[in-house]
């Protein structure tokens, strides 16, 4: 009902402004055509010039009522996120004081040297000074953002630290799992071929490799020590997914066949986000950033970052799903073992009691 | 062949027998003159008019999503009538909202702001404009909208089947496009699109060749290259960076119809889906990337470079001022061109690319940013101290400056690799490329369209609704795409249909809302201009005067309604450049005019 009720008034509006339109042009007509050009001439230089007021205070709008809503600049919680937000926060005075001078030169040109009764315009068809001034500008002012830039860049995708803890996180349709190594510091072997979910070895660990025994696999949440710079390994079991991080400022793709690699050092616990935003409910969230297909949208990861003891004491209490493994073959070994002998009596004649058990 | 043969041999003897009446010569059935014409200006009137047709469709899909964006928690009835099982319950399934994103891109990027755009401005302005009876081959002419309406008709009939149209985004990564069991829309709908494209390449290549031709040879006698209106200048680089960049995007498809039918592994490797392990080993999913992006950064430049050449010559025209800078605007056009291939990977920073590549790219990106602050300060220079005339086409050429401007500046941040690891694929990425190649080419179209439309059909286009329109236009398309800033600020990727699991990203309820009502009002707007296109074509005001606008470009110089060879008796000769206004204190002097002895002489 709602919707009919748009569609019919959004139609009358349309019928509207048809008819208003059309017997303007008939007064414009009976009035003469050069008068009524002047006067809409004068009413839209006059309409430019609001916009640009309007427009510069809806500027100033959007910053009141939408600014705290978002991921402040210098709120960053890692290490490169705070370089990031000073980046961000050079960029926009830069852009920020171009776009004032420009769109203030283009409304107010625009009124100023509306068509007027008796002025003509100014023959001006270059002047090579004005183009070198705007060309060596814009020339300056960039290269030195890039400078600041790739210094950063380098910095960031620069090689991780000796200390920093490897955890590998992996993405597929549509979650998040998290592998840490174990006590020997090392993430075991993996291949695709090897995934079974069914066994619980959803990354494909290799158990021949040694070093996988006693790495661990989570999902959600991935657990991280403050002030310790971690290095993730990114993969992905199918299509391409992206590992973006909002409160850390960094993201990276997860692309099948070619694992990427992110490194940063989280300073601010979760705790601690939690009396900065004063929100309780607030979590580190990895956001899939590249469409991944339906489940897109809800493919959420979450982090926690810690002290070391908390972490400590979370890492203890994990499994290494190797040992589920052994179990399992244990079992398994016990099980065939059953079986065979309780074909070996379905084999024979008498062995009726096996079906029983 | 012979077609091309008669037409050459037709325009030829036209030049010896001046006076001679175009129509005598060949008699024109409605099939010859509307469906298989061989008239450039009815080429681009086809290209222009399918254009429109395509702007309904991909605006009406967005209209479809920003409801599901505003109103997650609604439900609207009518969607599950229309739509059944793709809106079961009045509410956008995640295939559904997918496959209309992806759709709305690749309508209004390739459909509407390539085909509509330089399909239309190129065809009808090229031959009126550089003096020419049509294009070099009138054939290929053809040929080149027949090759787009097929591609039409493919990607048309894609958003039927049941599977539903491709769905991976416009950009169609694999192995997301490649594997059926990937998404739905993965299944025949990628086929289609990727057929639909190939047809769409031999389009863009019969009309690109021909533009060049056309502008390299067949220039009218005095035209010298530094003569032409920006226009041309504009459509040339356009036709060469379209030339040369979309045979890669169909040789990038190729490969990907060869891993999603053939068993190849181009693009795949490692893949464990839907509980197998595929056999593909050995693939690389980046190389794609850069073959699409090796087309898709050259592809906004042909979106945007005829806008800029079409706005160009209207703040000349309506400010009576000479373009300020004409050689400047040229080559800032040429460095546009030519840095537009070597900047691709700039899409690319944070798909694990090398990052000393990474800094290559972002010292070209933001080398890229000078051409386009040199056009920015000619326009404006332009204006200043003009007599500016507020036609509609005015209004939307001074809006296109704006949307320039805002979205343009946005590309500084996304350009500096450090800034994009935080801001890629989040909204603000949105609100950038939507301002400045979205809009801002939307803007170019209108004042294009607005400005020639009385050459087009000898009538003028309603000015009170064309002035609602822009006003409207102008205001609705700041107030959606502004605040989407913020959101990417906030660091909400984009594509996310319901934010509401998320903690960091659920803050916007009202403010996406407020996008969508804008959004449904601003669509309509344009149906409102649609309107009084189609409406104007048979009852505006008819045009009494040759040269409406007081412009000098040759286009003004033919009758009114020109036939097919556009003049008639001899193609007039040109002896000045195309901006010649308020000089000497004469209001304009057209090219044809001859030098005056005591005129103050140009460098042109």
């Amino acid at each position: 009902m709602h919707t009919f009720l748009l569609i019919v008034i959004l139609l009358l509006g349309f019928i509207i402004t048809f008819q208003i339109a059309k017997a303007t042009e008939f007064v414009s007509i009976i009035q003469g055509e050069e008068r009524t050009r002047k006067q809409s001439n004068k009413i839209n230089a006059y309409l430019l010039l609001a916009f640009l007021i309007i427009g510069l205070f809806g500027v100033y709008w959007a910053q009141h009522t939408l600014g705290d809503k978002i991921l402040k600049f210098g709120s960053a919680a890692s290490n490169h996120g705070l370089k990031i937000d000073q980046m961000m926060k050079y960029t926009l005075i830069i852009t920020g004081i171009v776009f004032v001078i420009t769109q203030v030169l283009l409304f107010w040109f625009s009124f100023k040297y509306r068509e007027k009764e008796g002025r003509t315009a100014y023959y001006f068809p270059h002047s090579n000074k004005l183009e070198l001034i705007w060309t060596s500008v814009p020339v300056i002012t960039l290269s030195i953002m890039i400078a600041f830039g790739l210094v950063y860049w380098y910095q960031i995708t620069g090689p991780a630290p000796e200390n920093a803890t490897e955890v590998e996180i992996t993405g597929s349709q549509f979650k998040w799992e998290y592998r840490y190594a174990g006590k020997d510091k090392v993430l075991g072997k993996k291949h695709y071929t090897a995934i079974d979910e069914a066994k619980g070895n959803s990354l494909g660990l290799i158990w021949d490799d040694a070093a996988t025994h006693d790495d661990i696999v989570v999902s959600n949440p991935m657990h991280l020590v403050v002030n310790k710079p971690v290095h993730l390994v990114i993969n992905s079991k199918d299509v391409i997914h992206s590992v973006g991080l909002p409160h850390f400022r960094l993201k990276m793709d997860a692309v099948p066949g070619k694992p990427t690699t992110l490194w940063f050092t989280p300073i601010k616990t979760t705790k601690d986000m939690i009396k900065e935003t004063g929100n309780d409910n607030f979590a580190y969230e990895i956001a899939c950033d590249q469409m991944c297909g339906s489940g897109h949208t809800s493919m959420r990861g979450e982090i926690i970052v810690e002290t070391q003891e908390e972490y400590d004491q979370w890492l203890r209490s994990q499994k290494a799903p190797y040992s589920d493994v052994v179990t399992a073959k244990i079992l398994e070994r016990g099980k065939a073992k059953q079986d065979s002998i309780a074909k070996a009596e379905a084999a024979s004649p008498k062995a009726d009691t096996a079906t029983k058990k | 062949m012979s077609d091309i043969l008669h037409t050459h041999t037709e325009t030829a003897s036209h030049d010896h027998h001046a006076g001679d009446h175009v129509h005598a010569h060949h008699k024109e059935t409605f099939l010859t003159k509307y469906i298989f014409s061989q008239d450039h200006k009815m080429i681009s009137k086809q290209f222009l008019i399918t254009g429109i047709i395509w702007a309904i469709i991909g605006g009406l899909f967005s209209v479809l999503f920003r409801l599901q964006l505003g109103f997650p928690n609604e439900s609207f009835p009518i969607l599950e009538t229309v739509f059944g099982k793709w809106a079961q319950g009045g509410k956008i399934s995640p295939d559904f909202y997918y496959a209309l994103i992806t759709m709305h891109g690749t309508i209004l990027i390739f459909f509407v702001l390539t085909a509509g755009l330089s399909g239309t401005y190129s065809n009808l302005l090229i031959p009126l404009q550089v003096g020419a009876r049509d294009m070099a081959s009138p054939l290929m002419n053809m040929l080149s909208y027949w090759f787009f309406f097929l591609a039409s008709i493919v990607m048309f009939v894609s958003l039927f089947i049941q599977t539903g149209p491709a769905s991976g985004g416009w950009t169609v990564y694999p192995p997301l496009s490649a594997l059926g069991d990937a998404s739905i829309g993965s299944k025949a709908g990628m086929d289609y699109w990727i057929i639909s494209m190939a047809l769409f390449v031999v389009s863009s290549l019969l009309g690109n060749l021909n533009y060049i031709a056309t502008i390299l040879n067949m220039r009218t006698k005095g035209m010298s290259m530094t003569r032409l209106p920006l226009t041309i200048w504009a459509f040339l680089f356009t036709a060469i960076l379209g030339a040369l960049a979309f045979p890669v995007l169909l040789s990038g498809l190729i490969l990907l119809l060869f891993d999603r039918h053939a068993g190849t592994s181009f693009y795949l490797s490692d893949i464990y889906l839907a509980g197998q392990a595929l056999p593909n080993e050995g693939g690389d999913a980046i190389l794609f990337q850069h073959l699409f992006w090796f087309l898709g950064h050259p592809e906004v430049y042909i979106i945007i470079l005829p806008t800029m050449g079409i706005v160009s010559e209207i703040l000349a025209v309506n400010s009576r001022k000479p373009i300020f800078g004409y050689s400047a605007m040229i080559l800032s056009l040429f460095a546009i061109c030519v840095l537009a291939f070597i900047v691709w990977a700039h899409h690319m920073f944070v798909s694990g690319m090398n990052p000393f590549l990474g800094s290559v790219f972002v010292l070209l990106t933001l080398l890229i940013a000078v051409p386009s602050a040199i056009k920015v300060f000619n326009w404006l220079t332009t204006i200043w101290r003009g007599n500016i005339r507020f036609t509609p086409a005015m209004l939307f050429a001074i809006g296109f400056v704006s949307m320039f401007i805002s979205g343009g500046l946005t590309g500084i941040w996304l350009g500096n690799a450090t800034i994009d690891i935080h801001l890629h694929d989040t909204m603000f990425n949105i609100a950038h490329f939507h301002l400045v190649m979205g809009v801002a080419a939307f803007f170019g179209m209108f004042a294009g369209i607005y400005h020639w439309f009385p050459k087009m059909y000898g009538r003028y286009m309603n000015n009170t609704l064309a002035y609602v329109h822009f006003w409207i236009t102008m205001i609705g398309a700041y107030l959606i795409f502004w605040p989407m800033h913020y959101q990417g600020f906030a660091g909400m990727p984009r594509r996310y249909l319901d934010k509401s699991v998320w903690v960091s990203f659920s803050q916007f309820h009202a403010l996406d809302a407020m996008i969508s009502i804008v959004t449904i009002i601003v669509f309509v707007t344009q149906l409102l201009f649609v309107f009084n296109y189609f409406y104007s074509m048979y009852k505006g005001r008819r045009v009494r005067s040759l040269n409406p606008w007081g412009a000098t470009t040759l286009e003004w110089t033919t009758p009114i309604n020109p036939g097919h060879g556009n003049w008639e008796g001899e193609i007039p000769e040109v002896h000045r450049w195309a901006y010649d206004y308020s000089k000497d204190g004469r209001d304009f002097i057209p090219q044809t005019e001859k030098v005056g002895d005591n005129e103050v002489t140009h460098a042109h």
